[in-house]
């Protein structure tokens, strides 16, 4: 335990001191970068200490605030969500400690450190704290930490704008979740989880509480229809923050929704159901909205809320499984949620980095500006594609790992004998399929109009990123390789997460792993065979093509020789079929502006997937709560002696209330 | 035992020789059908080899991954040919949700073909990759219900569906293989959905997206679209065929010889049926899912008929 402090002080003694040395450039990034990586070293330590031993740790401060103790825990659910935290926070700064040079004149990067470092800090706290109370007071700091961060660019309008939409959603969400707590603390008397713990909630009261963290944890897990601010503020801020908000950030989320299972069980049905809704809805118009973007970090952004819908989609088949007494469900439901949070965090890094990368060398994240790069950045796009494949859930990397998982607990929810659950199963499972083959298309479209091809545009990259921000990539890269191909020995480590959940669950025993290894096996074996196809068929190729001609020549142009770079395929025109097939789910607009004179030049078509939700339904129910406060404006005239006569009206009014209360 | 393990070898083997003998039998179809005599049966064999014995000419705008896109596809569906079991005698890999790496290694398969032909940069790659991943996105959940509908009252694996071990219901399987059939079609670039032979490059699919691989290279996409149509040739077949004899050769017999005729009736829908406008591709596959839907709805109701 004494490292994780050790490690927050660090974090925070290091992000103070990097802002006391703005002015010097060096010991400023080297505070700053090597504070959280040394912070991150220690946490690693302790959360892994705390996963393999299965031995949770306690630490209860000497003094007391108001309402409660300053006291935290590393349980293993903790623990396992601080590793990918750490992880990303260590390579994040490596990573900045390049990506930012060329900053270093025009922006304050002091300023930067420390809340990157404020970031990571109370990330940690969020995860360990046992206390209602210091768990909000550490959400809070954690979402103005991201909100400066998101700030980075603050002479920009559209940063500013991202950052206030982000402030606005995130404080929604901790209202719920301040409303959440207080509920359960008047149930028990104590802010304390382990007074949480004890407890046992009447159903409707924790119904409540669900539905209020749903509301709460949801709003910053990027649930539709509380995803409006990611894809603003991922953009907006520098990769590595983007990485880290997007691989961890958001599944403090689900991780206060699995804290609230662990809390307030034993589950109901309709929690499974309605995560089960929220996953098939998220899933599907995520990737719907990601396909049509066209700025690289928002289509990313999009996709983050595709794969939070998949990890929704997990913790309802698990919640579902638990409740119809079916324990292989419920391992596998949980088993994937946990899995894809890990993996999720692994390989949307990886890409948000490669995005970063993207932007460093060419100065632009416009997909249909780019093309070509991986002559000019071999090694960024090999890590993209390795993302990419990731993503998509497809063999050999981890994504398909956590989605096998999925797929067999929907198979057996068809199997069993409640009908309700079939149709679910049947549901859930087409939807899986149909995020696979749309995510398919997505990155297809990325990784293909970014890196491959012809560049179209001036805005080319003319050399690759340095060590510092590729390291990152590839460690993330190879973690994506050995969950992928070694899952049967990575499984184990979620057992200990997952039994603290089912715990809380009087249904049953979850199956031990035995049912579950040669499975993964099987996996393994398959993905070791492809590799091994994919070394003979190079060898093959190679002897087959020695001593023969091997010449280039221009792509064949079908005999139209003036053809530019221009005529590429954009990845707009790419996914045009797939956006305008599923227009009406992802209200996407296409203008055609027809040039009708007898030698037409001047046709314009412009093609935009707008976040419907933001447009439709908050903007303007903003601008309805505006207008009627703005009737209000009369109370608040700027008179000192008519605010002091408010207070002695207010005074009045409770002295009569207390005192009619008191008869 | 010794033989069991070999026997599970059977069916690698057999689909990694024989799957360029259905496209022959397709052709041969088709040249009955339009009065011709027709190539040799043996005719995607002489094309391999050819395309082996060539060099390479690689477009100036490729890098290493359009190299990589032919040497992957085909990798992951040699895979895939070790995970389909041939009637009983099981598969090399075989393992509960072996479907599912199937399902992904056809995706994956995918990816690189996709790949390799945006980096050719050529505008008609562009389009025919783009056209490959839309149908595919509506293809992959029809196939996954077809498997459902086959698979739901048993075991999520391979040789439990296809190796005749759970009790034949005619509904639902019917229904499941005309649906698995239009996958077949769609997912091989077959007629009505796209056409192998089409001469204009704005109207292909599959064909358009390897414009630009030749020798070698091309040898191995021809060798794995093969095998594509052999695995799901299998699919269509098990999943109809509705006695399951209990010798093994026998039954491996019976396959074979249905595949063949499947690979017949391929030809004829290809003969007598024109190709249909890619607006219209949507339409058949959503139909599929339907019918789809039906099988695994029927399953479910008890309609063992």
């Amino acid at each position: 335990m004494i490292f994780l402090i050790a490690g927050i002080l660090i974090f925070v003694l290091c992000g103070i001191s990097a802002l006391v040395f703005t002015s010097k450039p060096i010991a400023c990034k080297l505070l700053g970068a090597g504070g959280t990586m040394a912070g991150s070293l220690a946490g690693l330590f302790v959360a892994f200490r705390v996963l393999i031993s299965g031995i949770p740790l306690y630490w209860h401060a000497s003094w007391q605030m108001p309402f409660g103790s300053v006291s935290l825990s590393i349980d293993a659910l903790s623990a396992f969500f601080l590793i990918p935290l750490f992880i990303l926070s260590f390579l994040g700064a490596l990573y900045a400690s390049e990506y930012l040079d060329h900053d270093a004149a025009a922006r304050n990067l002091g300023l930067h450190w420390l809340f990157y470092n404020f970031l990571v800090a109370s990330m940690a706290l969020v995860l360990t704290s046992s206390s209602g109370l210091l768990f909000i007071m550490a959400w809070e700091m954690m979402s103005l930490a991201s909100f400066f961060l998101v700030l980075y660019k603050h002479d920009d309008k559209g940063s500013r704008e991202a950052a206030w939409i982000y402030l606005i959603a995130t404080h929604i969400g901790a209202a719920f979740l301040l409303a959440f707590f207080i509920i359960a603390a008047s149930q028990t008397g104590s802010f304390d989880f382990d007074s949480f713990a004890k407890h046992s909630f009447p159903p409707a009261v924790s119904g409540l509480l669900f539905a209020l963290g749903l509301v709460g944890f949801g709003s910053k897990a990027g649930f539709v229809p509380f995803h409006v601010w990611l894809p603003k503020a991922h953009p907006a801020a520098p990769s590595h923050v983007s990485a880290l908000m997007s691989g961890v950030m958001i599944k403090m989320g689900i991780y206060g929704i699995m804290r609230s299972l662990v809390l307030f069980g034993p589950f109901q049905e309709w929690w499974g159901l309605v995560l089960v809704s929220i996953g098939c809805v998220s899933g599907i118009l995520g990737v719907l909205l990601a396909l049509g973007q066209h700025d690289l970090k928002r289509l990313l952004a999009f996709s983050s809320v595709e794969n939070i819908g998949i990890i929704s989609l997990c913790m309802g088949a698990g919640i579902l499984g638990a409740c119809n007494n079916n324990p292989l469900i419920e391992t596998l439901g949980f088993f994937a949620a946990l899995l894809h949070v890990v993996n999720h965090a692994f390989f949307k890094g990886l890409l948000f980095l490669g995005a970063g990368a993207v932007l460093h060398a060419a100065h632009t994240t416009q997909i249909d500006k780019l093309g070509g790069l991986i002559k000019k950045m071999p090694f960024t796009a090999f890590a993209f594609l390795i993302g990419s494949v990731a993503i998509c859930g497809l063999p050999v990397l981890n994504g398909f790992v956590s989605e096998f998982m999925l797929y067999m607990a929907g198979f057996f929810g068809l199997q069993s004998q409640a009908s309700s659950m079939f149709l679910i199963a049947a549901v859930f499972m087409t939807s899986l399929a149909l995020i696979g083959g749309l995510a398919t298309a997505c990155f297809t479209k990325a990784f293909g109009s970014i890196f491959l091809g012809e560049p179209r545009s001036q805005q080319t990259a003319h050399h690759d990123v340095g060590l510092c921000m590729r390291i990152p990539m590839y460690a993330l890269a190879s973690l994506c390789a050995i969950i992928g191909l070694f899952s049967w020995l990575v499984v184990p480590m979620l057992c200990g997460p997952l039994s603290l959940i089912a715990s809380s669950n009087q249904s049953g025993i979850p199956i031990t792993l035995a049912t579950l290894s040669p499975w993964l096996k099987g996996i393994s074996l398959g993905c070791a065979l492809f590799i091994a196809v994919i070394l003979l068929l190079i060898l093959l190729r190679k002897r087959l093509l020695k001593n023969r001609v091997v010449s280039s020549s221009p792509t064949w142009d079908c005999g139209f020789s003036a053809g530019t770079p221009r005529i590429q395929y954009t990845g707009s025109s790419f996914t045009q079929p797939v956006t305008n097939f599923f227009r009406k789910l992802s209200f996407s607009k296409q203008t055609l502006k027809v040039d009708s004179s007898i030698f037409p030049q001047n046709w314009t078509f412009e093609s935009d997937v707008p976040d419907a939700a933001l447009d439709k339904v908050y903007l303007p129910g903003f601008k309805l709560i505006g207008f009627v406060l703005s009737k209000l404006k009369w109370l608040q005239g700027g008179k000192v002696h008519v605010y002091v006569l408010y207070i002695v009206l207010t005074l009045i009014a409770f002295l009569t209330w207390n005192f009619l209360w008191a008869k | 035992m010794g033989k069991m393990m070999l026997l599970q070898y059977l069916s690698p083997v057999l689909a990694l020789v024989c799957a360029p003998f259905l496209l022959g039998i397709i052709n041969r179809t088709k040249a009955v059908f339009a009065g011709r005599k027709g190539q040799p049966l043996l005719q995607t064999y002489f094309d391999i080899a050819k395309l082996l014995r060539k060099g390479a000419v690689y477009s100036t705008t490729t890098s290493w991954l359009f190299r990589a896109g032919p040497i992957v596809s085909l990798a992951a569906v040699v895979v895939a040919c070790f995970i389909i079991p041939i009637g009983k005698c099981g598969a090399p890999i075989s393992f509960t949700g072996d479907i599912v790496l199937f399902m992904y290694l056809l995706g994956i398969a995918r990816f690189f073909v996709v790949l390799a032909a945006l980096d050719t940069g050529s505008p008609f790659e562009g389009m025919g990759a783009s056209r490959e991943v839309f149908f595919s996105v509506l293809a992959e959940p029809v196939f996954l219900l077809c498997i459902l509908a086959l698979a739901h009252t048993h075991d999520l694996r391979f040789f439990s569906i296809l190796g005749g071990m759970s009790p034949y219901a005619i509904v639902p399987a019917l229904l499941a293989g005309i649906s698995l059939f239009v996958v077949m079609l769609a997912e091989n670039a077959r007629i009505p959905i796209d056409d192998p032979t089409t001469h204009l490059e704005l109207t292909m699919i599959h064909e358009v997206m390897v414009l630009d691989h030749g020798g070698p290279d091309f040898a191995l996409i021809t060798y794995g679209s093969a095998l594509k149509l052999w695995l799901f040739g299998l699919v269509v077949v098990r999943a109809i065929l509705p006695f399951h004899p209990a010798s093994m050769l026998l039954d491996c017999s019976i396959t074979l010889c249905t595949m063949a005729v499947c690979a017949v009736i391929v030809g004829i829908v290809e003969s007598v049926t024109a190709r249909l406008r890619l607006l219209r591709v949507p339409q058949l596959l959503i139909g599929a899912a339907a019918l789809a839907a039906l099988a695994l709805f029927a399953g479910e109701g008890g309609l063992f008929l």
